[in-house]
């Protein structure tokens, strides 16, 4: 049946089709399958075919050779591959045609090796399905038109949102080669969680002393606008391109003047801090005037509004500002404020959030007082942590038994399914710190010991040495009942010594819980904001697993660190160099080019009706209230076609996919 | 001298047939994803007195060493007070397996005589099939019975006690649609049962 | 006057004669009706499944195809029957090849399913449909000074959570509460008693009952308040043998929450069956001037 449509003989543009048609081989993958032979004898009978070729390997430098002699010695004007999938080699033959001098998208690529050679064993059969794909295949490209990839220029500026080592690191590396980068971070300090660590695994760094060099460089980095205390409200626009409002949170205090002295903290009419500080995930107190930690960067103080008497009553000495003296940085009455920025790429390092430890409530979190999670304990330990280094249990007692019990939170379908791939190694850490902090007995409960990095074997071996007891059974209680009179006054900790072969129960003083890492409360708000994607497990998504950890499906915007998964703090950087090679390698070229498969709005077609606009995953339709149709950016428009089978009136279309070319591909495989 | 056994297992020693039906026993769907973290051991209250404990019959139980399985002491104990099934990290019903063990168990007679457990089960088996209800006293009567008489005589105080409290029942508790409930069961038995 | 349907289960009419008087009683003075299910049968308990599977669906199944013919709630206090009935209706819902085999033996008892029962038990009911606020308003006796220790078991938490945690239950401690009582902070609230093995195998069931009743001892418990009649049953019944097996034993009543709600109802202690405890709780409660009527 012929489809009453444009012969496909004679093109609106330029008269009769030449074809140029080419079968490939792919060694045995095809060949070994499809008749090869018998696909081009069948091809080079078809109406338009000039030349019809079977080679070995078409996407060889010969068989990309052939392509572009053929095109330049028969005046081809079309060209047709079947060979393998389209993700591998379109580029490669759709190179190889502009080279021949023609436009790259008059080529058109069919898929005998995925669809045809590697499902089905039928020789007879798969070469009657190839043959069918052929000649739909040919019976398109006549139709397609010259298209052209379009360019955006990109914006030499960089925002990164999340101000911890990831992101800290890739503020460095970009400004450090001249580009202009604004760190966004939502606390008053950058940071992130390495701050609270006390020390690293498994070389036993300082935290604190590798991390505060690389804050201080990014305050005086004369290329990073450091905006602390700041969150992103919106963003608008695409790669290259994108417009950002930052709101400011007020700290009360103006940033450039305050010097960091402290003296306002010390002069606060509160004489002693009596309210939770967070940094020290609340174990520990500051005053409504704080400054979250000693390195602090910027090294400014901010006002609590919910504690402060100033802002509660409105009646305060404020010897505060009496201390700040000439400086005068302390202001009532700052307000929020909102920054708009320019950028042309984004890389999103917001790190993680611990698993909530109260979720398991056998293990006593929140219950028992000295039970605490592994963040927690990090704090103790720290020389300047709420007990000065000191790890001592709730009534000040030293602890003589520490018992950590690993996967809190990990490795459970009933809480979350993955390994947050740190907790053995900081597991191991914290046994080690807490035996040289306390001289107790400590106890590791582990279901696997997972050390897989550089020289995290060896710190096993090392903790094994030390004499830490491992009990591989996972942790069924933590509770406070005795069996035995060692046991009274204790925390009891029952797991099966699987090992050994029987149910131990360990009483001890101190509870450490191993808690996993999770994506933030608030990834799927983040994510929406910047039109990214987020796993089941969520963390933002990357746009492969294996070949681009650090890209997302969104052009322009970056992941870099424990936002994409759990990872320790190596891989961070690692990451994190990779997002600001990206970057930079958008900025470098200074633009992007769009691939032209996008859809367009036909003005005169268009009915304002409105439901491409909400079909639209990407965002890529607004609507022009002045001349009320819809107008679709091609910057943002990923080709999904959606829109296209959406629109009542016909009149989204899509390049590389109009209604003549899908008509006559769908006429050549029914024939 | 005491006697030395050789513990070395074969292949030949691994029961496929056994291994392949404990995969399909309702509730053991993903029995084989357990990573023996001993949290169902570690959970039960008993597990202090098993032979193997819970982790080790799955274990054994996937890899098909049926003999050391049903010949068990532990899969008896089980009191199903589902600690394990609400705690195992996999989802894996370990009550569920510990039934189906008990009753392939009871199928294949693997079980000492004179144990009391199975032996209470059966009992109060062919008593709810007779009458639809269990009469408490007749029960442990007939159970008492079928294992250690001499140990009824141990049980004298307690057994006096709820004569004088009215707990003691002894007159049968039956239901009155005897014949359906017979019909329904035999319904059951003679189309094959899920897990065999 | 709300109604339910009642399934006693078959402990009920023998050792937990004492829940179902109390229960009754309670009932009654809360303005609830209790219609005991026409020709209930056993439900199976664990015995029943450890020698069949599918006829233990079916025998269980019969009971929620009596129940559906009524549009109440059916109300099961025994945990065992609680948990198995809860069990086959949604075993039967999950599995279409249990649910087919449960239908055609229901058919051939000429009995239909459609899975519409509501099993409920009576904590569930007495906290949040008759409501905490409307109980103590009734409360003419509070149990002041008497120190209750809630012990939940495991079946009616355990593996179906449909009306309170899992780990930490609260509904029994908010109704002892509720009655003027002080209730005992209690971590082994559900811990399994034994069950079925400490009448079968007393060296592993005895300590398991022990371990319960020594800790209820050292947080200060005067009494024991149990929801399961084989939990009240193993508690209670081996006392003495626990006396002459551990020297610091210390014998305890063991009553069915139901009842400490009766006496806080002012209900007379006959009704309640306080006197087929064998583990008398008269001297505790003359000991708090809590004279039963």
């Amino acid at each position: 049946m012929r489809l009453e449509s444009e012969n496909p003989l004679t093109l609106s543009n330029n008269g009769s089709s030449r074809i140029g048609f080419y079968v490939c081989h792919c060694g045995t993958n095809i060949a070994g399958v499809v008749d090869v032979q018998a696909l081009a004898e069948y091809a080079a009978k078809l109406p338009g075919v000039v030349v019809s070729r079977e080679y070995k390997y078409m996407c060889s430098d010969p068989g990309q050779e052939l392509i572009q002699q053929d095109i330049k010695g028969n005046r081809l004007n079309r060209i047709v591959v079947a060979s393998c999938s389209p993700h591998l080699h379109e580029q490669t033959f759709r190179t190889a045609t502009a080279k021949g001098g023609l436009n790259p998208f008059y080529f058109h690529m069919v898929n005998i090796r995925e669809h045809v050679s590697w499902v089905h064993e039928d020789r007879t059969r798969a070469t009657q399905k190839a043959k069918a794909l052929v000649r739909a295949a040919i019976q398109r490209v006549s139709f397609h038109k010259p298209l052209e990839r379009k360019r955006v220029p990109i914006h030499p500026d960089v925002l990164i949102l999340g101000g911890g080592i990831a992101g800290i690191h890739a503020a460095l590396t970009m400004a450090d080669a001249g580009k202009h980068v604004y760190l966004v971070e939502r606390d008053p300090t950058i940071g992130g969680h390495m701050a609270k660590f006390d020390k690293t695994f498994p070389t036993l760094d300082c935290a604190a002393c590798i991390l505060t060099p690389k804050m201080s460089m990014v305050r005086a980095h004369p290329n990073i606008t450091l905006w602390t205390y700041s969150e992103v409200t919106h963003v608008e626009g695409y790669v290259g391109n994108f417009k950002v409002k930052v709101k400011r949170k007020p700290r009360y205090i103006h940033e450039e003047l305050c010097t960091g002295c402290l003296a306002c903290v010390d002069a606060c009419v509160y004489k002693d801090a009596r309210y939770p500080d967070e940094f020290n995930l609340g174990l520990g107190k500051r005053k409504p005037i704080y400054i979250p930690f000693a390195q602090a960067t910027p090294l400014v103080v901010l006002i609590d509004p919910e504690t402060c008497i100033q802002f509660k009553s409105g009646k305060c000495k404020k010897t505060c500002v009496e201390a700040c003296a000439e400086r005068r940085a302390i202001d009532f009455e700052q307000r929020e404020e909102t920054k708009e920025i320019e950028v042309g790429t984004i890389i999103l390092s917001t790190g993680f959030q611990v698993f909530d430890a109260k979720r398991i409530p056998n293990y006593g979190y929140g219950i028992y007082p000295n039970v605490y999670t592994a963040l927690e304990i990090e704090r103790l330990i720290n020389a300047s942590g709420p007990t000065a280094g000191e790890v001592v249990l709730r009534d000040g007692r030293k602890p003589q038994t520490v018992g950590i019990i690993h996967c809190v939170g990990s490795r459970d379908e009933n809480t979350n399914r993955w390994c947050s791939r740190v907790c053995c190694m900081y597991s191991l850490k914290l046994a080690h710190l807490l035996k040289e902090h306390t001289g107790a007995e400590v106890y590791n409960f582990y279901i696997d010991i997972r050390t897989p990095g550089k020289g995290f074997e060896e710190f096993y071996d090392r903790l094994l040495k030390e004499g830490v007891h491992f009990i591989r059974g996972r942790v069924a209680e933590v509770t406070d009942w005795a069996m035995t009179p060692d046991e009274e006054g204790k925390l009891v900790i029952r797991a099966e010594d699987t090992l050994a072969g029987f149910v131990r129960r360990v009483p001890v003083d101190l509870v450490v819980l191993s808690v996993g890492l999770e994506g933030h409360a608030d990834a799927e708000d983040v994510r929406r904001t910047f039109n990214i994607t987020c796993s089941t497990e969520g963390f933002f998504l990357e746009r492969h697993p294996k070949l681009a950890p650090v890209d997302t499906f969104t052009d322009g915007i970056f992941l870099a660190g424990c936002c994409q998964g759990p990872k320790d703090i190596p891989d961070t950087v690692a990451q994190a160099g990779a997002a600001a090679a990206q970057c930079m390698a958008l900025i470098d070229r200074g633009y992007m080019e769009i691939e032209p498969n996008t859809a367009w709005i036909e003005e005169e077609l268009c009915s304002g009706c409105h439901v491409c606009i909400a079909m639209c995953p990407y965002t890529a339709i607004h609507f022009d209230a002045q001349k009320k149709v819809a107008v679709l950016n091609e910057a943002l428009c990923k080709g999904c076609g959606t829109c296209v089978a959406a629109c009542p009136s016909g009149a989204a279309q899509q390049n590389l996919f109009r209604d003549e070319q899908l008509f006559a591909e769908v006429e050549g495989v029914l024939v | 001298m005491t006697a030395i056994k050789q513990m070395m297992k074969y292949e030949a020693d691994r029961d496929k047939e056994f291994a392949h039906w404990v995969t399909g026993v309702v509730g053991a769907e993903k029995i084989r994803q357990c990573i023996q973290c001993g949290m169902c051991s570690a959970t039960c209250p008993l597990s202090i007195y098993m032979d193997y404990t819970p982790r080790r019959l799955i274990h054994l139980a996937r890899e098909g060493f049926k003999q050391e399985v049903l010949g068990s002491f532990a899969i008896w104990l089980c009191a199903s007070c589902y600690s394990c099934t609400v705690e195992c990290p996999k989802q894996i019903k370990v009550t569920d397996v510990m039934y189906a063990l008990k009753r392939r168990a009871i199928q294949e007679g693997a079980y000492p005589k004179r144990l009391p457990i199975p032996v209470l089960a059966r009992e109060f088996y062919k008593m709810v099939r007779g009458h639809g209800r269990i009469t408490e006293g007749r029960l442990v009567f007939n159970l008492f019975l079928k294992t250690n008489l001499l140990k009824m005589l141990g049980m004298t105080r307690l057994g006096l006690g709820l004569l004088r409290t009215g707990r003691f029942s002894f007159f049968k508790e039956s239901i009155k649609h005897r014949k359906e409930l017979g019909a329904l069961l035999d319904a059951v038995k003679s189309s094959k049962e899920v897990a065999a | 006057m709300t109604t339910y349907s009642y399934y006693p289960g078959c402990s009920l009419k023998g050792t937990g004669k004492a829940y179902e008087e109390s229960l009754l009683a309670v009932c009654g003075a809360l303005g609830v009706e209790l219609k005991e299910l026409e020709d209930w049968n056993c439900c199976g308990a664990t015995a029943y499944m450890a020698v069949e599977e599918l006829s233990a669906f079916a025998l269980a199944g019969r009971n929620l195809a009596l129940a559906e013919q009524d549009p109440v709630d059916l109300l099961a206090p025994c945990s065992a029957c609680y948990l198995v009935l809860n069990k086959t209706q949604r075993y039967v819902a999950e599995y279409p090849e249990i649910r087919q085999k449960v239908e055609q033996a229901l058919k051939a008892a000429g009995l239909t399913y459609r899975g519409t029962a509501k099993i409920r038990h009576p904590l569930d009911v007495l906290v949040n449909d008759i409501g905490l606020k409307a109980i103590s308003g009734k409360i003419t006796k509070p149990l002041r000074g008497l120190r209750v220790v809630p012990y939940y078991g495991c079946q009616i938490v355990r593996p179906y959570a449909t009306f309170d945690s899992q780990t930490h239950p609260v509904a029994m401690d908010q109704l002892l509460k509720a009655t003027g009582a002080e209730v005992v902070k209690y971590p082994l609230k559900t811990r399994c008693c034994g069950g079925s093995q400490t009448g079968t195998l007393p060296e592993v069931g005895l300590r398991l009952a022990y371990i319960l009743l020594k800790e209820a001892h050292k947080r200060g418990g005067d009494v024991l308040a149990t929801v399961c009649p084989l939990c009240q049953f193993n508690l209670e019944g081996y006392q003495d043998k626990l006396a002459s097996e551990y020297d610091d034993f210390v014998p305890m009543p063991v009553l069915y929450f139901t009842q400490l709600l009766g006496l806080a109802l002012g209900l007379p202690a006959k009704q309640l069956g306080l006197r087929r405890s064998l583990v008398p709780s008269e001297p505790i409660l003359a000991r708090r001037n809590l004279h039963a009527a």
